[in-house]
């Protein structure tokens, strides 16, 4: 049932808005509205109602295991959100002047700190409002770099096949064109095709360390030094930022910027879709590119600085200066665990991780890189399964649903076929890793058994498969009255 | 440890199953060079107590303060339903919702947003959100120049009274790609475009972008405005207050034809200030350039029974499977922003928005006069406005700023931001939240203000 669908003529919640609001007389008619908006005209208990029971068809990390790789699932801790939530921060005005942004300002300077402490790079901006826009800020950080020095050949940007997608089209959005670099069968890049493609067209390369493939680029350095020789840069991609914290840098790895994901390593709630925020960092090369507004301190006052203060900044990414709101949850995150929790996080993501992955080989699972070491995450594929059973990841990722975990992610990267990307995070107990080997094992004899029945999953839930087809044929993206 | 479950007889059960014996030994896959042994700089970890005092004591420092800013975030009363549903675990915690049978919730709900928006805003398709107000305009600028075909070369139009923030990020967002962006002027007497409309070609220009009201708070004509762009084959790209458009003209009925893509600020509809985010971009469309937009889009379908059920739809404009040539890089959104705006118009409903929308309006008009009355204060504008408009002053408007902070009063914006020769103007937001107490406490500072600003400057 749709909210508009228990709407009723004339049902008005008169609490929740002004009452007596005299009409616009001042405004000329023909600039006013005529026709109200199609709103439903529902009671306070019917929206809540209505709302509480479509958050109940939802997973959730509060109400299930969320193994999605490459998305850090991981506990978001109700002390932060609470604490983010404080009246004084949330009726605070973004324009405020900065003598009475003291508190704000001061947690997202620290903040600042504590990312280029992590990263091991020198300044941090934190405007970019979430990963893919960090993304862009770090490449046109790189394409200004180039025309600042007056260096216009360099239109190619390199990004490995196993990229998010985000790469690519960020990198499109920044003007360049795309070289795809190809994985040799260890999962690193391929560096005789590297060497192959870099020369004086190449602006830089996107990598994720470790790579989305769910193991460390072991030769790192000479990647860096071979793009470095030709006068290109190194934008790291900080997707997967839990798996290195305090054990090693991108800075030391040679990167020159690099976004990080708050909504991931920081805890930071998803929201069903976001908001995230991802702070860009930068080495000194590229700190006078880097978004504004920054935050500094003089030793007594934090205030804003502007493009008055970095004349060569990219700019503005926001009206604002980003998601503030998720700025002050990764601060008090990253203070709640201070330097020893920061490092015990990468420790015990690993742990899990490897853990994880021991148990399902053990149990007769296909991992797709059986000589390598997991880190934060790790990939499984089921390229046998659907041969001989004709089940695909699909139809075990749906069966998984009926048991009450959620799935991990399916058909990424794009490398690897019919492959689950599991990543379990460090806040999963052993039990609840166990559980899920369980599942896995029940759902795999499941489909050796009776393969119709994870072809035709999920069964418990408030909908079975749907139709896409029909979804993009008949598109339907809104609810018009005459239905 | 925080956060962390495990116990030291699980971790040794944990270490054994893999076959190593510490967890650093998992690490050996990264050179030596590179490994690095602690994060030592940093401080030691805080309990919730401690950290409790600390965050209760920063955010005294920054709340407390009458607000009459508003340039681009606006605030209004948020009903205590809105955050305690958006709040629930299965919406704050809920990843983006690829698994469709396992996220009907949200999606259901982002199909209902879409839906109200679309209606809010008279058009027929709206996506799922961007950022924000200022980098969904540098989306919707991208869009028009994919989806107009009849231009001749990537030009846009921008209404020169836009929010300069706004402009700074098309700038940043959209340069890259080779896009000129030139500039509608405005009436230095009306704070609204000059109703003199430039000459130009057909197929000189992609998108004209119209702000609604304008970044002074005046109301413009967008009628004329609308059919002169599109007499040039140009697209109307409109930036508008969600909380206005109770009031004034919904795009979709701007001149003959409508605006073709609408987009703005999400954050009046029940997102509070919180120092600039995370808010929500909003971005609504004809449906003849739905397959332009950026971002998701929730469809309604069936499943395998013929149940009704939702799922991310025309997922092949986007980045993750469409990559390079994606429609934009965009991934993650503010969905949860979006859910605390789909309970707020729920809520409100379409008359109790129009009320907020009227009582803004009403309220600006009585501290207007009020100040209007001072001597030495005149309105700087003299267009119809909605809730903002701007004074100028005897003085820098930012010593009234200062003077005003003494009171616990946020006076406004000082637009000497936008321009050196309007540091004498005060950009004034009032909204459904202010009494009349509230605003004559405000004409009143004000009053004395001048009184001691005047009198020092005679001395």
């Amino acid at each position: 049932m749709l909210i508009f669908e228990i709407s009723a003529k004339g049902r008005r919640n008169h609490l929740q808005s002004p009452r007596h609001a005299p009409e616009a007389s001042d405004i000329p008619a023909h600039l006013l509205r005529k026709n109200a908006p199609l709103f439903p005209e529902v009671s306070e208990l019917q929206v809540v109602r209505h709302y509480t029971q479509l958050s109940r068809k939802n997973f959730s990390i509060d109400t299930q295991f969320y193994p999605l790789g490459s998305c850090t699932m991981k506990y978001n801790p109700r002390g932060v959100h609470q604490l983010a939530s404080l009246e004084g921060f949330l009726q605070h005005h973004p324009l405020t002047p900065a003598s009475h942004s003291q508190g704000y300002l001061q947690s997202a300077y620290e903040l600042q700190q504590i990312l280029s402490h992590i990263t091991g790079l020198s300044a941090v901006s934190l405007t970019p409002m979430a990963g893919a826009q960090g993304e862009f800020a770090g490449v046109a950080m790189i394409r200004a770099y180039h025309l600042a020095r007056g260096d216009t050949a360099r239109t190619e940007f390199l990004v490995p096949d196993a990229a998010h997608g985000t790469n690519p089209a960020t990198a499109v959005m920044c003007g360049f064109r795309i070289k795809e670099i190809p994985t040799d069968k260890h999962g690193d890049v391929d560096l005789d095709a590297l060497r192959a493609a870099v020369g004086p067209h190449t602006a830089g390369i996107m990598l994720t360390n470790p790579s989305t493939l769910g193991v460390f680029e072991r030769r790192i350095s000479d990647i860096a030094q071979i793009i470095h020789e030709v006068g290109g840069l190194l934008y790291y991609d900080g997707a997967n930022l839990n798996a290195i914290l305090g054990k090693c840098r991108p800075g030391d790895m040679g990167f020159d910027v690099m976004h990080i994901n708050l909504h991931k390593t920081f805890a930071t709630p998803h929201g069903g879709g976001g908001p995230g925020s991802g702070p860009v960092a930068a080495n000194e090369r590229l700190k006078p590119f880097l978004p504004t507004p920054i935050v500094g301190y003089d030793g007594k006052h934090y205030k804003w600085l502007t493009e008055k203060e970095c004349p060569q900044s990219i700019g503005r990414l926001s009206a604002f200066m980003g998601n503030a709101g998720i700025i002050l949850r990764a601060n008090i995150y990253a203070r709640f665990l201070g330097r020893e929790g920061l490092c015990r996080v990468s420790e015990y993501a690993t742990l899990n991780a490897n853990y994880l992955m021991a148990r399902l080989q053990q149990a007769g699972f296909t991992l797709a890189f059986p000589d390598r070491r997991a880190s934060h995450e790790f990939i499984i594929t089921f390229k046998k399964e659907a041969k001989t059973l004709g089940v695909t990841a699909k139809d075990i990722a749906k069966r998984l649903l009926d048991y009450g975990v959620h799935a991990p992610t399916t058909y990424f990267p794009l490398l690897v076929p019919e492959c689950f990307l599991i990543e379990p995070t460090e806040t999963e107990s052993k039990e609840e890793l166990d559980n899920f080997v369980n599942i896995l094992i029940m759902v795999l004899k499941e489909a050796q058994d009776s393969p119709e029945l994870i072809k035709q999953a999920p069964h418990n839930l408030p909908v079975r498969r749907l139709d896409d087809l029909k979804a993009a044929k008949e598109l339907d993206l809104t609810w018009r009255d005459s239905q | 440890m925080p956060f962390i479950p495990h116990t030291e007889d699980d971790v040794k059960a944990m270490l054994n199953t893999i076959g190593v014996n510490r967890i650093d030994d998992l690490f050996d896959e990264i050179p030596g060079h590179l490994r690095i042994r602690d994060l030592n700089a940093l401080d030691s970890g805080l309990n919730e107590m401690t950290m409790s005092r600390d965050m209760k004591e920063r955010a005294e420092r920054d709340g407390g303060l009458a607000c009459f800013l508003g340039a681009g975030a606006y605030e209004h009363h948020i009903p205590a339903a809105v955050w305690q549903i958006a709040s629930r675990g299965e919406f704050l915690t809920a990843y983006t919702p690829y698994q469709a049978e396992a996220s009907q919730g949200t999606l259901q709900l982002l199909y209902e947003y879409q839906t109200m928006m679309a209606h809010l805003m008279g058009l027929e398709v709206s996506n799922a959100s961007l950022y924000d107000g200022a980098s969904a305009l540098a989306e919707a600028v991208l869009m028009a120049v994919r989806a107009n075909t009849a231009a001749k070369e990537p030009r846009i139009l921008i209404a020169g009274n836009l929010h300069p923030h706004y402009r700074q990020t098309i700038e940043a967002l959209v340069r890259p790609q080779g896009i000129h962006l030139e500039t509608l002027p405005y009436n230095d007497k009306t704070g609204c475009l000059e109703p003199q409309l430039p000459k130009i070609e057909n197929g000189d220009m992609v998108a004209v972008v119209i702000a609604q009201p304008n970044f002074f708070g005046g109301i413009e004509e967008v009628d004329n405005i609308t059919d002169w762009a599109h007499q040039h084959q140009a697209l109307v790209i409109a930036v508008v207050n969600p909380i206005a458009m109770a009031l004034l003209k919904e795009p979709g009925a701007w001149g003959q034809r409508g605006a073709d893509i609408v987009c703005g600020e999400g954050q009046p509809l029940g997102v509070p200030l919180a120092s600039g985010g995370p808010y929500f971009g909003f971005l609504c469309t004809k449906m003849d350039y739905v397959r332009q937009m950026p971002g998701r889009l929730i469809g309604r379908t069936i499943d395998q029974d013929g149940k009704t059920g939702f799922s991310l739809t025309l997922q092949a404009r986007e980045q993750h499977i469409r990559r390079a040539k994606a429609t934009s890089n965009i991934c993650t959104n503010q969905g949860l922003a979006v859910t605390a705006a789909t309970i707020y118009m729920s809520l409100l409903g379409a008359s109790g928005l129009a009320d907020v929308a009227k009582a803004s309006h009403a309220n600006s008009k009585v501290l207007c006069t009020a100040l209007t009355a001072l001597p030495g204060i005149r309105l700087r504008f003299n267009s119809p406005y909605f809730h903002e408009f701007v004074i100028e002053c005897p003085c820098p408007a930012d010593s009234l700023i200062q003077a005003l902070l003494k009171k616990n009063i946020l006076a406004g914006l000082d637009l000497s931001v936008l321009s050196p020769e309007l540091n004498h103007c005060l950009l004034i937001c009032v909204t459904e939240t202010k009494t009349s107490d509230d605003i004559h406490t405000y004409a009143n500072a004000v009053q004395h203000a001048l009184q001691h600003i005047l009198t020092a400057v005679e001395d």
